[in-house]
């Protein structure tokens, strides 16, 4: 299919950028295109206009800032993969980074662009969500902060406001002790998680100090697995976490499609939330 | 020009000829037609264009089935940009019916079949009106301002329910399209008092072909005459065929295929498209052109398999086959296409494979249903046979608690009982199970394997090891014209091909075949290299335009080599013959005194010789042509073959089973073929990884599925999953050679043979790994949600026990 017809605006500052999107609100921005695209050629959106923001530079690149690493939203999946100062500081990212789909969508998909989808099928949605990621939102009333909690409001929805862009997350660097893991499961390489988990575990002593856990594909938005994450809290390693992730669907809403029913995927949260946790904590 | 200099000039180029006995048929050659089609300098039909060409697109059906009541177009014949619209009843008076050309029964029923629906749709994607427009977005935009008034009926989905009185009918003449059933030997004292019977009933899921270039079609008129560029694998059976449908003179149709991307059988087909397009060319006098986007595709590129297999197996205690009996359900969809009735059919003779028993049956019943209609699929009928016997004889390994490759050898044809005369009346002219078993289980490791799938059982280990057989024959090569004669098909199977011998020397070779990725152009080039003696370099190959290759039977069913191939090496030497004449007149001695080598013809004990080179070019000087001599070497072939070909092999493969995931991962996968000789290994290589991987593809990935409306869920590739290169394992290929005998240079034929192979080969492997499980079965696809409820369904079982 072709899309139907839009006006196409690239503006050369954010400013520019918010103007356009909050007067019309039939507009959409436009990113890396890997999402908004195929909607468009599917005829599945009909916006008025696409707001490019491939020139705003203040949305490139990434950034350490002490604390906080800072992900500009067009830094693409496969900068953010490749990213030494990610790596570095919220290796968890750069580890699920390297699982979105393909290298040919990983080099023209944008961090940014796959959050603001807010499709809780997508990889980064529960990473940033399992990391208390902070969401910096610009327009022209001025910069805002969401934590990434108050984000996702519902399937493909977030909670950007009109002429709000997304300019960029803070993911808070965890300290020393902490083992990452993005446990993905799909049937191709290329196709979406039916179930994902984002497991950050913290290791003193022999037990779990701390373990926080973001699901992919559990529900209309990216979900923590609270329960299994107190469960955790404490935990000697040993056997016993399989018994904290039998937690892990509580109080899910998966979705019911082609691939997997939702008792399936419940089923799945729990065993790969205990591989992804096991595998955090780098017990083999 | 100046003869003596041209002619010293092929002389000094002939002298970089290989040296004699450098054999070009056998070489790993890389491919001609690479590098344009790698790097996209090519002429898909998409590409070309005509001044002033218009874009079509198709308004299609969004219900399965429903009486049309209203079309409305004005809507869409008021926007910009659109030059016309039109709707099913406007073309009702001359748009025929598309054409089903094998009428398998007394009793098949051929339902008119409008290229657009007039008064009725019967699947979803089924057009109903067109738009033409100056672009494809404004045509695209005048598709939502057609207003179609529909009275929704009852969709028929389920093969079992349409069969039954009360179902709603598809077509008035009822759900039954055709039924058919042969017999061979005392089935019922087969049956009798057997020890062992093995019942199963098996299902081939609905498949849709994706060849990576989606259809396109451009038609184009002077007013006189016709030119239609389409991705087809069947340009002169399309010619024919437009013809036959529009009314139009063959003469005045030329149908060109250019380089096409893909087909598996899915471009073996007279589609609604090509006609229509052909029609509005001639109504508007101007070019049209189409081409589907891929969600349009996956509902309107004719499906394949969707086929229940019901299988009984009778056997003696110590293995041994007494009798089989196949009973089919066919889903021919809502109409009979080109081949539709006849795809089933052509497993009808190979359920028996490659084992001895003392009776047959086959039994078929072909149901229509409101979806998409089936039709050819790589293999085409051969690998839903070949699925359900080695499926059955894994089952019968089971029973017996035998080794699968022992229960097969205990009952397969002996290498020295060729040539072999099977129950279903097919004589296999050549083949070795036991050479290619004995090489496939060494390359496999098949005892270490098996050791450590004892040792994972015992273990209890969540991750299983699984290994899956398949010991495959098909017959292809389709086919003796005269046995597609005694099948009531509409065609013949023969294949036609010309040698052109340039004045330079160089050749043009124009084939019949019409190549959408098999390399053709290389692979004849190296028949005609050999035949000729002439460098693989000088030789170019000409197909696909009904005008420059005037005469063929296309591509499809693994025939262009074991056919097409044998119809260029007949030209060739037709060619030779000639030449031979022209070289005795000049070297002034009998035909019979000149042996022909490395590209001359010779004096025996003399150093006198002509070249072929020197040959062609004398013919077109034609300065002194000797009497009966006429001025060109060139010549023509007919070949029609008097058996099938039957390639075989031993595929292996091993599969880990996650039993917490369902997950299935290949880990291990061996393929030893014998498709008798080898033109080009390279290339033999590619069709090998290709086939297997689209046979692994319905055993773990692809399924068109249908809602309980009759809505095609799966229009994406999110949804209709096709596997990459990293979803695969590397393969490990080898062959064994046994050539065949009812061509002259052995060759099989290679196109369908990993497809045919490879789907039960991992099928087995995977309910291999489950049988401590209690499992016997799971569906295709084997999806990690199947292979998990399977088990889940155990343990409940045994919960409530």
């Amino acid at each position: 299919m072709i899309p139907a017809q839009f006006e196409y605006v690239r503006p050369g500052s954010l400013a520019e950028a918010s103007q356009a999107l909050a007067s019309d609100e039939d507009a959409k921005v436009l990113a890396g295109g890997q999402s908004l695209l195929p909607l468009l050629r599917l005829r599945l959106a009909y916006p008025s206009t696409l707001v490019d923001v491939g020139r705003l530079d203040e949305l490139k690149g990434v950034h350490d800032r002490g604390d906080h690493v800072f992900i500009g939203a067009m830094a693409t999946h496969d900068e953010v993969m490749r990213s030494d100062v990610v790596n570095a500081g919220c290796p968890l990212v750069a580890l699920a980074a390297a699982h979105v789909a393909d290298p040919a969508i990983r080099h023209r998909g944008t961090f940014g662009g796959s959050l603001a989808h807010a499709d809780p099928a997508g990889d980064m949605p529960a990473v940033v969500l399992a990391l208390d990621g902070v969401f910096v939102a610009r327009s022209a009333r001025g910069e805002r902060e969401i934590p990434a909690a108050d984000f996702f409001v519902d399937y493909l929805e977030s909670s950007l406001g009109p002429g709000e862009i997304l300019a960029g997350v803070k993911i808070p660097k965890l300290g020393e002790g902490w083992g990452f893991h993005y446990e993905k499961f799909h049937r191709t390489a290329q196709a979406w998680a039916i179930v994902g988990v984002a497991a950050a575990v913290k290791r003193s002593n022999g037990a779990i100090a701390e373990a926080r856990i973001g699901l992919t594909n559990m529900g209309p938005t990216p979900v923590r697995a609270r329960a299994t994450e107190s469960a955790l809290q404490g935990m000697e390693l040993g056997d016993q976490i399989r018994q904290a992730c039998e937690e892990a669907a509580a109080d899910t809403s998966p979705p019911s499609d082609l691939h997997a029913q939702p008792d399936f995927r419940r089923h799945l949260a729990r065993v790969l939330t205990h591989r992804a946790v096991r595998t955090a904590a780098g017990t083999p | 020009m100046d003869a003596g200099l041209v002619a010293e000039q092929i002389a000094e180029s002939d002298q970089i000829n290989e040296p004699a006995g450098a054999l070009e048929v056998g070489r790993p050659r890389k491919r001609k037609e690479d590098a344009r089609l790698l790097t996209g300098r090519t002429q898909w039909t998409d590409n070309i264009t005509r001044p002033g060409v218009l874009h079509v697109m198709f308004l299609r059906s969004p219900m399965a089935h429903a009486r049309i009541t209203r079309v409305d177009v004005s809507g869409a014949r008021e926007l910009p940009g659109v030059v016309a619209a039109f709707s099913g009843q406007d073309f009702a008076a001359e748009q025929g019916s598309l054409p089903c050309a094998w009428p398998v029964s007394e009793d098949v029923v051929i339902p008119d079949h409008p290229p657009m629906a007039v008064s009725e749709v019967r699947y979803v994607g089924e057009a109903v009106a067109c738009v033409i427009a100056t672009d494809r977005y404004r045509a695209a935009d005048a598709l939502e301002a057609i207003d179609v008034e529909y009275e929704q009926l009852p969709a028929v989905l389920d093969m079992n329910e349409a069969l039954t009185a009360e179902s709603p009918k598809v077509h008035e003449a009822g759900n039954k399209a055709f039924s058919t059933k042969i017999t061979s030997g005392d089935l019922e004292a087969a049956f009798r008092d057997a020890p062992i019977v093995i019942d199963r009933t098996f299902r081939q899921q609905r498949l849709i072909p994706t060849a990576m270039e989606p259809r396109a079609v451009m038609a184009d008129t002077d007013g006189e005459s016709f030119t239609l560029w389409s991705s087809t694998q069947i340009p002169h059976v399309l010619r024919v065929m437009l013809a036959v449908v529009t009314g139009i003179p063959e003469h005045k149709i030329r149908v060109i295929a250019p380089d096409v991307g893909g087909g598996f059988g899915s471009k073996l087909q007279v589609t609604a498209e090509e006609v229509l397009c052909l029609l509005l060319a001639r109504k508007l006098g101007k070019p049209v052109k189409w081409t589907e986007s891929r969600s349009e595709g996956n509902l309107t590129v004719h499906h394949g398999r969707d086929q229940i297999q019901h299988i009984r197996l009778a056997a003696d205690a110590d293995g041994r086959i007494r009798g089989l009996q196949v009973a089919l359900l066919a889903d021919m969809g809502a109409y009979l296409m080109l081949v539709t009735p006849g795809i089933p059919l052509l497993g009808a003779s190979m359920f028996n494979a490659i084992y001895k028993m003392d009776a047959y049956e086959f039994a078929c019943t072909g149901v229509f249903t409101t979806k998409m209609p089936t039709d050819a699929y790589r293999g085409a009928g051969r690998p839903e046979a070949t699925f359900g016997i080695e499926r059955v004889m894994d089952e019968l390994a089971a029973e017996l608690r035998m080794d699968p490759l022992e229960v097969r050898r205990r009952n397969w044809i002996k290498h020295d009982e060729f040539p072999y005369t099977t129950i279903s009346g097919l004589t296999y002219d050549s083949g070795n199970y036991e050479a290619a078993t004995d090489k496939a289980t060494a390359l496999f490791g098949y005892d270490k394997l098996r050791a450590e799938q004892g040792d994972r059982r015992d273990r209890g280990d969540p991750v299983q090891l699984g290994i899956g057989v398949s010991t495959y024959t098909e017959m292809c090569g389709l086919a003796p014209s005269r046995m597609l004669g005694e099948a009531n098909y509409g065609a013949g199977g023969w294949e036609h091909a010309s040698v052109r011998m340039l004045p330079t020397g160089k050749v043009e070779v124009i084939t019949g075949t019409s190549p959408h990725g098999q390399g053709h152009v290389t692979s004849w080039s190296q028949i005609a290299a050999d035949a000729l003696g002439v460098p693989f370099d000088d030789v170019t190959v000409l197909h696909g335009d009904t005008a420059i290759a005037h005469k063929g039977m296309d591509t499809y069913g693994s025939r262009s080599l074991v056919i097409g191939g044998i119809a260029v090496l007949k030209a060739a030497e037709k060619v030779k013959d000639k030449a031979r004449k022209l070289a005795a007149h000049m070297l002034e001695c009998s035909p019979d005194d000149l042996e022909f080598a490395a590209g001359a013809f010779k004096v025996r004990g003399t150093d006198s010789q002509r070249t072929i080179q020197e040959l062609a070019f004398a013919a077109f000087t034609a300065h002194d042509l000797p009497e009966g001599v006429e001025a060109r070497l060139d010549s023509d072939a007919t070949f029609d073959p008097e058996n099938y070909s039957f390639p075989h092999g031993t595929h292996l493969c091993a599969v880990e089973v996650d039993t917490e995931t369902g997950m299935v991962k290949i880990r291990s996968y061996v393929a030893v073929d014998d498709i008798g000789k080898v033109v080009n290994p390279l290339i033999v290589e590619g069709q090998v990884h290709g086939g297997i991987a689209q046979g692994i593809a319905q055993a773990l990935f692809e399924e068109a599925v249908y809602d309980a409306d009759g809505n095609l869920l799966t229009t994406t590739m999110a949804d209709y999953l096709l596997p990459s290169a990293a979803d695969l394992p590397t393969f490990t290929l080898d062959r064994t050679e046994s050539p065949a005998t009812s061509n002259p240079l052995g060759v099989k034929g290679v196109g369908e043979a990993g497809t045919i192979a490879s789907t039960p080969a991992v099928v087995n492997a995977i309910v291999d790994a489950l049988r401590p499980h209690g499992i016997h079965d799971v569906e295709m696809p084997c999806t990690p949600e199947r292979v998990w409820r399977a088990l889940e369904g155990r343990a409940q079982e045994g919960a409530r026990r």
